[in-house]
């Protein structure tokens, strides 16, 4: 079997994995590189813990690799309960760093569970979806499995860390995968058009257009069937949704956030304060031209204008020192893992490991989405890391784990 | 099924998005590229020493000295306190306040002035409590040093480069300086050398925290070249101190190279007063002496009616023009009638008999107006007449600018024919209307350098070269700096004028003026001038006017001197002349009584008369 698994495993999948977290190494080193030299396994660097985890996931790699998937089928609800307290235990247990009580500390490590619910959730939804009976398009079913996911969302923007609850909206896309009404895309994505032309326009005005289109529409598509109340109705969704962002906007959301939403949609200009992060990432960024200032010649990275720039805002190190070449082939290699990722679960033969493989997809790519688009200045700032490249234990760890689940369900593909 | 393909195109979507991002920031829009080079980068500039000015005989004229100016980044100042600021700057409160303030307004991130150009010991005394003013700092500059105080209109000055000229010269930054008149402007590229850059990394609270790539990127000052002026220190100093007290300007040009040897002009300034914090101060006060006009070059902007001198002029034109021979005897009845009821005094006694020689050295006014009229007439009308002989003048280097490398100027004049068809109708005008020309009166104006240029070309029997106050480095062939500029009148007619010249000094008007040993030729004259005075035309003393050149063979110094209400010719300006002569050829002044006369002697008496509000005399 071990044999045979040799060539069933999915190595363009692990090569890719191993690029990124070495060109992560790179670019961490870079980040945090302070004139003096230091060595890649030196603990007590940032580099040197990356390196060591990065180490420790190799380890476990094969040991995640000769697992049976019903292992994991089966123990999918015990370890979602563990995981589920853990966070719970936060509450009563978690240490508060930058004012977020996301992470135990044992010793001189900290763990974010958060990053392990990541897996747990994606294996029970994976698990409740596989089952004979479950039909998403089913209001009971897609409300028991909205419920499994909201659990460890609600207790995670708690803590409050909205930017790993945001990484479970990737479960939407199983959702539309496994059978969920198209209409729920366009409603989602109705929304958010609605949300940001509210705050870009006025409610009423917004409200007015969406009069205006919904009559053009009732027009068009008018037969000797065609009702008038659901449009009414939809009507009166937007018009309600229209004004409910409006209050809770300027009534519910303090001002940071305000302002997060402000500056990218150019209502603000403020390049000192909140504005600051997103403005020096952008001239980082711009700076590198089409080659690059070269591997640590950066002069916006070793002047340290861009906070946090190892672990979030990576993404703008590598911009500035490895140009548009570099960004480009990076933004290439996700978007081939994830496409390589989809392409074998439409090829799996178990509902379960597709699901799971497709779970793991929908969050790299919230992942990959929100944290290049804010550092790139098109999605307002929530703090999620760079998979594989932001320096962060639990998150390399927590991914790794799930990558690594993902190419054990694949190797299972045709046993 | 589309399902399939949901989160495929939305991956692909945001990658999409993500790389025209990606293009618009790194490839289309250079604008972020300057901006990190402002923010993480910070250019600063070495300044080259200003090249140094030397005399003819390697006499360290002009060195340079260190200041400092604070200057201030706002961004990274904090609450200091302003009274210690106040005490030390010695400035009013308000007006700190109001230099810190405007250079928050200019730019928070760059740094301004507060205060300018504070000495080397001042300074010291303030580096010491800086670190209690973060967003200070002091900045090394050097200013100008004069060594010995002459010649500053020779040199000009230097200050600080303006807001509204550094748009047109684009590699001067504000604070910089940037020679202005003379020698400092004339020669401002080669004197201001090339400076050179250091780059350094800065981080997020604007600190310097390395050089940038090692120093990669640095470029090395080019160090400025020095000058070495024609002028001899020595001689200007003297001719300086002969003129104290008096107005005026001598002008001693080497006629074998058009070398200008000294160029005075009195009153003139010390170069130290603009020099320094108080140089705008000091400025004021010399640009509002609109009396004595000290900042006014009389040696190269006064324009004068040359006089006497222009005899010898009008005297080689007639010899070439063949209208006269030295041989031709004019009579003089202590002067003569040149039209009906029209005299022109002369000092000649009654039944003199002049030829040439004795024209030129008793200075007989009839002589020259008769050959001015034979001048004007040869030919059928007097505008032909009158056209050759300013050409004549032209190519003696008068009525047009000289062309020497000093950047002020005044081009003379002298009239032409449209110029009196202007005056009177065409043809309304004939010998007897233009016969002062006949004796350097009239409209005709001279500066003093144009005079001693023209010396020079009599020196030279019959060209000049270019009067100009830098000694080339090396000299090139046919740069129109050094060619012979040939007048048009034969060298052989040059021989009676120059015997003229030299029986001036040997037995004619300018007796004080012969030296032991050195054979002088010159030329005095006494020149009419008139100013307004309350609306009115006012005559005031005449100006003494002496050209000479010497030795009459070989000439080695060619000099011009005016002094402005001095009366005649040989009562200042032909002595200052001679001793300048004698202190350029010997090197020392034997005639001391003489020296003495003229360092002591003054016109201030004489300068005081039209603004005393009475009455007055004139040619005491």
């Amino acid at each position: 079997m071990s044999n045979n698994l040799f060539f069933r495993l999915d190595w363009l999948s692990v090569l890719i994995y191993i690029s990124l977290v070495s060109f992560g190494l790179l670019n961490i080193y870079s980040a945090t590189y302070e004139q003096s030299t230091s060595l890649l396994w030196d603990l007590s660097t940032v580099v040197g813990k990356q390196f060591w985890i990065f180490v420790g996931c190799l380890l476990i790699f094969p040991f995640i690799l000769n697992i049976k998937s019903n292992f994991f089928e089966h123990l999918s609800f015990i370890f979602y309960i563990f995981s589920i307290l853990s966070l719970l235990g936060l509450f009563v247990f978690g240490q508060k760093i930058s004012g977020a009580t996301s992470w135990y500390t044992i010793g001189g490590f900290s763990l974010q569970p958060a990053e392990f619910v990541k897996i747990t959730t994606s294996l029970i939804v994976a698990d409740f979806l596989s089952g004979i009976q479950t039909d998403i398009r089913r209001t009971k079913y897609l409300f028991k499995v909205s419920l499994l996911i909201l659990i460890p969302v609600i207790l995670i923007v708690f803590q409050p860390d909205p930017g790993s609850a945001l990484v479970f909206f990737g479960l939407f896309f199983v959702f539309i995968r496994e059978g969920l009404d198209m209409r729920w895309l366009f409603i989602v994505l109705g929304l958010v058009i609605i949300f940001i032309t509210t705050l870009l326009l006025k409610p009423l005005i917004v409200s007015l257009v969406a009069w205006f289109i919904i009559l053009i529409v009732f027009r068009l598509t008018k037969k000797s069937k065609t009702k008038l109340n659901p449009f009414l109705i939809t009507l009166g969704a937007v018009v309600f949704f229209t004004f409910s962002v409006d209050f809770i906007f300027n009534s519910i959301f303090e001002q940071r956030h305000r302002d997060r939403f402000n500056i990218i949609l150019g209502l603000e200009t403020d390049t000192k304060g909140i504005g600051y992060n997103i403005n020096q990432s952008k001239i980082a960024i711009g700076s590198g031209g089409f080659l690059g200032k070269g591997y640590l010649n950066g002069t916006q990275t070793k002047g340290n204008f861009v906070p946090e720039q190892h672990t979030d805002y990576i993404f703008s190190t590598i911009g500035e020192e490895w140009g548009f070449l570099g960004s480009f082939s990076l933004i290439s290699l996700y978007t081939l893992l994830i496409f390589r990722i989809v392409y074998r679960a439409e090829k799996q033969n178990s509902t379960f490991r597709r699901v799971y493989s497709y779970a793991f997809a929908g969050m790299l790519f919230i992942h990959f989405f929100i944290n290049i688009g804010m550092t790139l200045g098109l999605v307002p700032t929530v703090g999620i890391p760079l998979p594989y490249i932001s320096y962060g234990g639990s998150n390399l760890m927590a991914l790794s784990l799930m990558l690594f689940i993902y190419l054990n369900f694949d190797s299972q593909r045709l046993s | 099924m589309i399902k399939k393909f949901v989160l495929l195109s939305f991956t692909f979507g945001s990658s999409l998005m993500f790389l025209l991002q990606l293009f618009s920031l790194q490839i289309y829009n250079q604008n972020y590229n300057e901006l990190s080079l402002n923010n993480a980068l910070e250019k600063r500039p070495i300044y080259p020493t200003r090249g140094l000015i030397y005399d003819r005989n390697g006499i360290l004229l002009v060195a340079n000295q260190p200041v400092y100016d604070l200057m201030i980044i706002p961004e990274n100042s904090i609450a200091f306190d302003t009274l210690e600021l106040v005490s030390f700057l010695e400035l009013s409160k308000k007006k700190v306040i109001s230099r810190l303030s405007d250079a928050r307004r200019f730019s928070s991130k760059k740094p301004s002035v507060i205060s300018r150009q504070i000495s080397k010991e001042k300074q010291a005394i303030f580096q010491e409590k800086i670190w209690k003013y973060p967003g200070f700092y002091f900045q090394k500059k050097t200013i100008r040093d004069y060594s010995i105080p002459i010649a500053s209109n020779i040199l000009g000055y230097t200050s600080e480069i303006n807001p509204s000229e550094i748009k047109t010269k684009n590699d001067y930054v504000l604070g910089e300086m940037i020679g202005r008149q003379g020698i400092e402007k004339t020669y401002e590229s080669i004197l201001k050398g090339k400076k050179g850059f250091q780059f350094f990394q800065k981080d997020r609270f604007n600190r310097i925290i390395g050089s940038y790539e090692e120093g990669a990127h640095d470029s090395r000052p080019e160090a400025a070249k020095n000058i070495t002026l024609t002028i001899d220190a020595q001689l200007q100093t003297y001719g300086a101190s002969l003129m104290q007290n008096k107005r005026g300007g001598i002008v001693a040009i080497e006629p074998s190279s058009g070398e200008v040897l000294a160029l005075v002009t009195a009153p003139s300034y010390n170069p130290n007063l603009l020099v320094g914090s108080t140089r705008s101060e000091n400025f004021n006060n010399l640009v509002n002496d609109t009396i004595a006009k000290p900042l006014f070059d009389r040696g190269l902007q006064a324009e004068y009616p040359p006089g006497s001198p222009f005899k010898t002029l009008n005297a080689l034109i007639a010899l070439q023009e063949k209208v006269i021979t030295p041989e031709t005897i004019f009579s003089c009845n202590k002067g003569h009638y040149y039209a009906k009821g029209a005299f022109m005094k002369c000092h000649c006694q009654i039944g003199s008999r002049n030829n040439l020689l004795k024209g030129i050295y008793n200075s007989c006014n009839s002589y020259f107006a008769k050959t001015y009229v034979k001048i004007i007439d040869k030919d059928s009308t007097a505008s032909v007449g009158l056209d050759r002989w300013k050409n004549h003048l032209e190519h003696f280097g008068l009525g047009n600018y000289l062309g020497y490398d000093l950047p002020i100027g005044k081009k003379g004049f002298i009239p032409s024919s449209s110029y009196y068809d202007r005056w009177y109708k065409e043809g309304g005008w004939g010998p007897s209307t233009v016969i002062s020309n006949a004796i350097g009166q009239g409209e005709i104006l001279a500066t003093p350098i144009q005079m001693a240029n023209f010396t020079a070309a009599i020196a030279n029997r019959g060209y000049y070269i270019k009067p100009h106050f830098k000694k080339p480095n090396d000299k090139i062939i046919g740069d129109s700096l050094f060619s012979k500029n040939h007048t048009l009148i034969e060298s052989r007619h040059f021989d009676t004028v120059i015997e003229g010249m030299h029986q001036v000094v040997e037995k004619g008007t300018a007796r004080v003026a012969k030296i032991q040993g050195i054979e002088v030729c010159g030329k005095t004259g006494t020149a009419e001038n008139f100013i307004r005075l309350n609306g009115e035309k006012t005559q005031l003393t005449d100006h003494s006017i002496f050209l000479a050149f010497a030795p009459k063979e070989d000439p080695k110094i060619a000099i011009a001197v005016f002094v402005e209400n001095g009366y005649w010719g040989a009562r200042w300006a032909a002595p200052i002349a001679s001793l300048m002569i004698e202190k350029y050829l010997n090197g020392e002044v034997k005639r001391t009584w003489l020296e003495n006369k003229m360092l002591n002697g003054s016109l201030i008496s004489e300068y005081v008369k039209p603004f005393s509000g009475e009455q007055f005399d004139i040619n005491e």
